[in-house]
């Protein structure tokens, strides 16, 4: 175009463009918009990693500076994902170290990292900063010591959630004398002892230490230590809270805490002694973040925290917390916007825990910026959801799980369809919804008439049939994850919405009534679809084809189908591809 | 079909079939959607006059495990994979794989709340075969193991967390640690108090006591031999015994193997 900008302002203009979505439209303007945009990318989110394949990403970004990819689907959290599905990282840090040396940020969730996987990375990166695993499974503490041992410029090591294979804490010993640049350390998921005096000596050395999770094996009376050498931290998740109560302890730890004025977050708290709890409320006052979702203390101690904490933004905490705590916090925390309340004892019909559906209407009464809802408990009604919809309709998220599939309004012995009707009725910005509780196809229709801007939901034992499914698919217009699992939704719902599909990232289906046959014919039709049938059982050949598959994975794709599959995950329909 | 739905469905599934038109206009008549909404009414007034008739507490008592609990949590594979028959120690229905969706880290925390239990049996957590052994792996890493170790004079035995160190060294350590108190307890019988002395030389014969155990095989071995992660997995129990009863042990027993 001759009267376009020249390229260098253009590039200085994208550059002040931070979001994805915002760079994938302007890619999108023309020929030579594409071309810039795509040289001056610096980082990428892959959120499906079979969706593309690394050697098509770099093609397109060749000077990128930051990689997130995902792996497998949300539902691998709760062991619904068989072992050895896929999800490797391997192949795409092979990939990577050969197109971006100069990458600085790695950032992996839900996927299988080998500790091949990170001495690579720690050997093929000059400037490696930042490195975040959440929810990785696959590497050993020999791994991390690579990390530690070879990423000179490190400021970033997460390990959120990871199932590793511990072998020693002698990993941590591996950063040289001369590392000073770690800013966040969080090594939460971890078992085995590091040497405390390593860990201490790194902290020390650490003047910009921002970030630091310990593990469980750290003791109670080595945290006074730790505090005193980084007062700057922002963000803290200690060991163990646990110890024989020794007033000396209860002095250090309180005077160790008072020096950390910058300290918004707190984490950790395994095994509580409620007896040093009172040591950091002085902290209660600036603290922004409190996850207390590992403290098995009652819930008198947990009132008399959140009570003080009058800033806090975001809690995460156990059903402890009770009714009356979770008063306490409407009536305190005025400011919160995100409350996650967990259960103690998932497994019982009676827990003994007085958390009802009260608590959180409570809280949906008394804190007006709160957005991000997660809840156990063990009894709703639909008036309590339309009281909180009523309430809150600037919530985001709303995510419920009743404790027993199929439970019914506790009052009214209804489902919960009007319920959760109002919700998405209210709430005109929900983005993410999880529906639980005793559930007709009524619900759907209402989520698919109202939930505009809904981006992800997820459905357990709920429906009577495919027009739940419908109502869904056609309905939806922002839907991009959808997870189902225990539903009566089979084959016509999903091939009358076949093309919704394509506008997804993906759609998982487990215990339905899908059949080999329907995945075999979307698969055909849709080349820009992987349908993956996941199933178990043997003689899978033999089963007819109007039989259900037991798991099903739909997402779309320019990868095309993938060949690092085990035996009991099989790409449907393929054999007529028209492309390659 | 069993997908997780009451067999009523099958009832409704034939005539909702039939009034779907085959091509994929899936704008239902109005009265079709009565006639389904009628139908669900009447499938819960049902259920309504079931749980009345169930329910033995006042209302708002929640008396799940009588009603009629859903039908089957079986998907279309077997059903043992995902509802097994382990007897439940309490009253609520079979446990559903990866329900209630809360990550394995997350679960068993009331049972562990008193600091690092062993982990109280997995089989409140069902899960199938290919995974239950990670999770029951990982499960006990996160919990600690944790060995009895006596020593031989001191009537009262102790127990260590093997997940708690990553070398023989701080084994022995933590062992002179356990027991320098106890033993200097059990020596005193003056009244007087005695100096604790080091439990030292446990691990290389040179002490006045050595460090033994009883591996998987039901073996008593020397402590020391094997690199230490093989050491954790097979390790059964401890025992301090005096050096100098080693070489009893092996003349008196025919049973205990002592291997250098």
């Amino acid at each position: 175009m001759a009267y376009s900008f020249p390229e260098e302002v253009l590039e200085h203009v994208f550059s002040f463009l931070s979001s994805e979505k915002d760079r994938n439209a302007v890619s999108l303007v023309c020929k030579s918009w594409y071309e810039m945009e795509r040289w001056c990318r610096r980082r990428i989110f892959v959120g499906n990693c079979y969706a593309v394949n690394p050697k098509i990403m770099i093609r397109r970004f060749p000077e990128v500076k930051s990689v997130e990819l995902k792996g497998k689907p949300h539902f691998a959290d709760f062991n619904l994902v068989p072992e050895g599905w896929g999800g490797y990282a391997y192949p795409w840090i092979v990939e990577i170290a050969r197109g971006y040396p100069w990458l600085e940020e790695i950032r992996l969730k839900r996927m299988v990292v080998t500790d091949e996987s990170l001495e690579l990375i720690s050997k093929s990166f000059k400037n490696f900063k930042v490195l975040v695993l959440s929810s990785c499974e696959g590497f050993s503490t020999d791994g991390l010591a690579a990390i530690a041992a070879n990423c000179r410029n490190l400021r970033v090591l997460e390990l959120r959630e990871c199932e590793v294979e511990d072998l020693s804490g002698h990993w941590l010993s591996h950063f040289p004398d001369s590392f000073t640049s770690l800013e966040s350390l969080n090594m939460g998921c971890l078992n085995s002892e590091v040497s405390f005096s390593a860990l201490e000596r790194l902290v020390a050395r650490s003047p910009n230490l921002k970030t630091l999770r310990l593990n469980r094996a750290v003791p109670l009376e080595k945290l006074p230590t730790l505090l005193q050498l980084a007062p700057q931290l922002v963000e803290l998740g200690t060991g163990s809270y646990s110890a024989e109560i020794r007033s000396d302890l209860c002095s250090s730890l309180l005077e160790a805490f008072s020096r950390c004025k910058n300290l918004k977050g707190l984490s950790g708290f395994w095994d509580v002694v409620p007896a040093y709890l009172p040591a950091f409320y002085s902290m209660c006052p600036r603290l922004t973040f409190l996850n207390l979702s590992y403290a098995t203390t009652q819930s008198p101690d947990l009132t008399k925290i959140v009570s003080q904490c009058h800033n806090l933004q975001r809690l995460w905490v156990l059903d402890y917390i009770e009714d009356t705590g979770l008063n306490a916090l409407s009536m305190s925390c005025k400011d919160l916007q995100e409350l996650r309340v967990f259960p103690s004892d998932p497994f019982v019909a009676d827990a003994n825990v007085l958390l009802t559906e009260q608590g959180l209407v409570s809280v949906s009464e008394g804190c007006p910026k709160l957005q991000s809802v997660l809840y156990f408990c063990r009894q709703f009604s639909n008036s309590a959801l339309t009281t909180i919809a009523k309430n809150r309709p600037n919530l985001t998220t709303f995510r419920l799980c009743i404790l027993e599939p199929r439970a019914p309004d506790y009052l009214t012995f209804e489902p919960l369809d009007s319920g959760f009707g109002s919700i998405v009725q209210h709430c005109k910005n929900l983005r993410r919804l999880s529906l639980s509780g005793l559930l007709t196809d009524r619900v759907f229709q209402h989520i698919g008439t109202h939930a505009k801007k809904l981006d992800m939901l997820s459905i357990a034992f709920a429906g009577d049939s495919d027009l739940g499914l419908h109502y869904v698919l056609s309905g939806c217009e922002s839907l991009r994850k959808l997870e189902i699992r225990d539903c009566p939704f089979g084959d016509k719902a999903l091939l009358a919405n076949a093309d919704k599909l394509e506008t997804m990232r993906s759609l998982w289906m487990s215990s339905c009534a899908v059949s080999f046959g329907a995945c075999k014919v979307l698969g055909q039709k849709m080349p820009g679809l992987n349908v993956e049938v996941i199933d178990e059982r043997e003689n899978l050949d033999s089963i007819p084809h109007n039989s259900p598959v037991e798991k099903l994975y739909i997402y779309r794709t320019v990868a095309g189908e993938r060949f690092d599959m085990p035996h009991f995950v099989r790409t449907m329909g393929k054999d007529n591809r028209r492309f390659k | 079909m069993e997908s997780g739905y009451s067999r009523v469905d099958e009832e409704i599934h034939p005539q909702l079939l039939d009034l779907i038109p085959k091509e994929r206009n899936w704008f239902v008549k109005r009265d079709d959607d009565h006639n389904i909404e009628g139908r669900s009414r009447s499938r819960h007034g049902n259920g309504d006059e079931k749980k009345l008739e169930l329910r033995l507490g006042p209302p708002g008592v929640e008396d799940w495990s009588l009603s009629d609990t859903p039908k089957s949590y079986k998907s279309p594979a077997k059903a043992s994979a995902n509802v097994p028959n382990t007897s439940q120690k309490r009253s609520a229905p079979a446990p559903v794989v990866g329900w209630p969706p809360i990550r394995s880290f997350r679960k068993n925390i009331a049972s562990s709340s008193s600091k690092q239990a062993p982990p109280s049996d997995s089989q409140n957590v069902v899960v199938p075969d290919n995974v239950a052994k990670k999770e029951k792996t990982m499960e006990t890493c996160q919990k600690g193991f944790f060995v009895k170790i006596n020593m031989n004079g001191v009537p009262i035995g102790r127990k260590v967390d093997l997940n708690a160190y990553d070398s023989y060294e701080k084994l022995s350590t933590a062992v002179d640690e356990l027991f320098r108190g106890l033993l200097a307890a059990q020596k005193d019988t003056s009244g007087n108090q005695e100096q604790e002395k080091a439990i030292t030389g446990l691990l290389d014969g040179c002490g006045e006591y050595t460090l033994v155990y009883e591996d998987n095989e039901g073996d008593r071995m020397l402590v020391g031999d094997v690199p230490w992660h093989m050491f954790v997995s097979t390790v059964k129990r401890l025992r301090v015994i005096k050096t100098s009863e080693i070489s009893n042990i092996c003349l008196g027993s025919k049973q205990v193997k002592i291997r250098h």
